[in-house]
């Protein structure tokens, strides 16, 4: 019994590690999808962390921060779009100055704001996102194996957790059932029989890039008002290319960026808990090594060791009307 | 068919550019609420107003155009090498096990010897995505970001774990014995009868950083290789048809870009910590991208931009220090220079095309 509530809680904190790597991977397959390679993910969610955050603690509503760092994100969106989109820039290159922007922004708005070393004050109260307890939890508390995988496993989260969740089957609903999506789906694969159709390419890729600035957008608020209580310089810590990383190994399908970020969440949740490892393998792991794990499975995936992994074929083009 | 002249292409465009992030970083110095004439001030003061601001400045500098350089090799062959952190970081664990474990009677052999264990280490980092590129057409932009966090976990292992003397606290190396110690500015200046300040940090790596923009011109404008590299970048199916391996232009390209990248540890592990410490690239890696692309890929342009970063870091460090304005600052200045000598390169080209075309038919 004792084994079985660890592994509980090993799922339950990989639950609560997945979700904002979900997040992102999702915001990263709508503008990927679309034909906009965006490794700015990671200055995405950490400038939204930071404006939920420092929002959430002026108004005391974290809903209202939220919004702002939807905001936030979105502005940055805009700016990769502008770039990518209209200006044909190079759309690496316009992921790499979203990141320093954000990573540096934070820390200088944060230090005029609240002069407290590039961080926000701690949240209380309505200041950030309570877990959610869903019903009957409490009742169902004593029930053998059901009732801790209902209480510790499935309620108890932030809002957030459920959304990013929700998000998973809504997306695929999107993407393979609607017309826009089918219209998104080939903007990524061939643009110009999209424009030949008299659709509007820009019009399209920037609508993928606003959603990909809303999702990243509430994955920043989840790491700053609910993961933790206010922002700190750099909290994204990586996971906007982790989230990349995921896409890659979901092969830019919905179902499987799940998979793949709850996977990565384990590994997270894993570090932290070195004895639970012990216990299972009998061996003592580097946790160093654990946390390099993702990177050198996105290495073996993107050499095609593992199955290929074939990105939209339009991806990282500008598209030019022929004039 | 080029609409524009040559000066216009190669020096207005990107100075424009740079006027652009000039104005919205001094916008954002006003926007917290400080004075960006007194800023610039304290930084210039800071930076260049001593031989001691200089010595910083001239230290990052030779951080950066190692690291400028290789991304810019990799450019000129169309390739975007991010992995210049992850490759400089290895460097220095190259340019430790070269000075920890083989006896130098003298520092001039010495730094020879630590710039072929960096260049090695460095190039052997960037070989796994070199190949991955060539063999697999596994995207070089993302396995080298995972190829930095795989640096980072491996060098934490290694210092924590392997390399740490017994007894000692913190992840680092044991110091470099004296002999391997580099001579700083001071020590080489002091014989021409110039008073340089002692406790800056820049050091003959310098001499070394401009030995390879030499270099670095050379083997692109005036060697075959340097010819098939840069045909590559320009067209790959042309090159190929000209016989013209993609293959191995990839894997050389990023070899010596990766080479470079790692003897960048000549400055900052063995000219100045004198041991290896966790985190010692500092961001140098990701300068990089920022310097290469203000100097438009060229080697003078990086030497030129180089140093200005170097002012920027020094000025930047002395601005956190004397005002409330933090270290950051010049992140955002990066990352301004970024977006428009990179991303945004057509919103200034475009209109002056336009205004090129207009003066061309009139005239």
């Amino acid at each position: 019994m004792d084994m079985y509530l660890t592994l509980i809680q090993l799922l339950d904190s990989t639950v609560r590690l997945a979700t904002p790597l979900l997040l992102a991977c999702l915001a990263g397959l709508y503008s990927e999808r679309a034909g906009i390679f965006d490794i700015g993910l990671e200055g995405k969610m950490l400038a939204a962390a930071f404006f939920s955050a420092a929002i959430a603690a002026i108004t005391g509503n974290v809903w209202i921060g939220l919004m702002a760092g939807i905001g936030a994100s979105l502005v940055l969106s805009a700016v990769h779009g502008v770039a990518s989109i209209t200006f044909r820039g190079n759309q690496l290159i316009s992921g790499v100055a979203i990141n320093f922007l954000a990573a540096g922004m934070t820390v200088l708005i944060a230090q005029a704001w609240f002069k407290q070393g590039g961080r926000t004050p701690s949240l209380i109260g309505n200041g950030r996102f309570e877990p959610v307890t869903l019903p009957f939890a409490e009742a169902m508390q004593d029930v053998p194996i059901l009732g801790p995988l209902y209480y510790e496993l499935i309620s108890g989260h932030s809002i957030l957790v459920y959304l990013a969740f929700a998000a998973v089957p809504l997306t695929w609903w999107l993407l393979f059932r609607t017309r826009f999506g089918l219209r998104l789906r080939a903007v990524g694969e061939n643009p110009a029989a999209v424009d030949t159709a008299g659709v509007s390419v820009v019009g399209l890729r920037f609508a993928a890039v606003a959603i990909c600035g809303v999702l990243c957008g509430i994955a920043g608020a989840y790491l700053s008002t609910a993961l933790q209580a206010g922002f700190v310089k750099d909290m994204a810590a990586g996971r906007g290319f982790i989230a990349l990383a995921a896409l890659i190994f979901a092969k830019w399908r919905p179902w499987h960026a799940l998979y793949a970020t709850l996977l990565f969440g384990l590994f997270g949740a894993l570090e932290t808990r070195p004895d639970v490892i012990q216990t299972i393998t009998g061996m003592r792991v580097q946790g160093q090594l654990l946390s390099a794990l993702p990177y050198v499975m996105t290495v073996i995936i993107l050499a095609g060791f593992v199955g290929k992994a074939i990105p939209p074929r339009a991806g990282g083009e500008p598209y030019v009307k022929e004039r | 068919m080029d609409v524009m002249p040559k000066w216009a292409e190669v020096v207005l465009v990107p100075l424009i550019s740079l006027l652009l992030a000039a104005v919205l970083s001094a916008l954002v110095i006003l926007a917290i609420g400080e004075d960006p004439i007194e800023a610039v001030n304290l930084m210039i003061t800071g930076a260049l107003g001593s031989t001691y601001g200089w010595g910083y400045t001239l230290y990052y500098a030779t951080n950066f155009m190692f690291t400028g350089l290789a991304v810019a090799i990799a450019f000129q062959a169309r390739l975007f090498n991010i992995g210049g952190e992850g490759q400089a970081a290895l460097g220095g664990l190259g340019v430790a096990l070269v000075c920890l474990y083989i006896p130098w009677p003298h520092w001039t052999l010495a730094i020879l010897g630590a710039a072929i264990g960096g260049a090695v280490f460095g190039a052997a980092w960037a070989a796994i995505p070199a190949y991955l590129q060539a063999k697999r057409g596994s995207h070089i932009v993302i396995t080298t970001i995972m190829f930095n966090f795989i640096a980072a976990a491996l060098l934490n292992y290694v210092l924590v774990s392997v390399l740490r003397p017994a007894g000692q606290m913190d992840p680092a190396t044991a110091r470099f014995p004296e002999a391997v110690h580099l001579p700083t500015l001071h020590d080489m200046l002091a014989p021409f009868g110039i008073a340089f300040s002692k406790a800056a940090p820049a050091n003959i790596s310098l001499l070394l950083a401009v030995a390879a923009c030499v270099f670095l011109w050379f083997l692109i404008w005036r060697t075959k290789l340097g010819f098939e590299i840069r045909a590559f970048g320009q067209s790959e199916p042309a090159a190929q048809y000209a016989g013209i391996a993609p293959t191995r232009i990839i894997m050389i390209t990023l070899l010596i870009s990766g080479a470079l990248a790692g003897m960048m540890a000549t400055n900052n592990v063995m000219g100045e910590a004198e041991r290896l410490v966790l985190n010692s690239v500092e961001g140098a890696g990701f300068i990089g991208i920022a310097v290469a692309l203000m100097g438009r890929s060229h080697p003078f342009g990086v030497f030129i931009a180089a140093i200005l970063f170097g002012f920027l870091y020094q000025g930047g460090a002395e601005l956190a220090l004397w005002t409330s304005i933090p270290r950051e600052l010049i992140v955002v200045i990066q990352a301004l220079v970024i977006l428009f000598t990179g991303a945004l390169d057509n919103m200034v080209r475009m209109p002056l095309e336009r205004l090129f075309l207009m003066m061309r038919k009139e005239g």
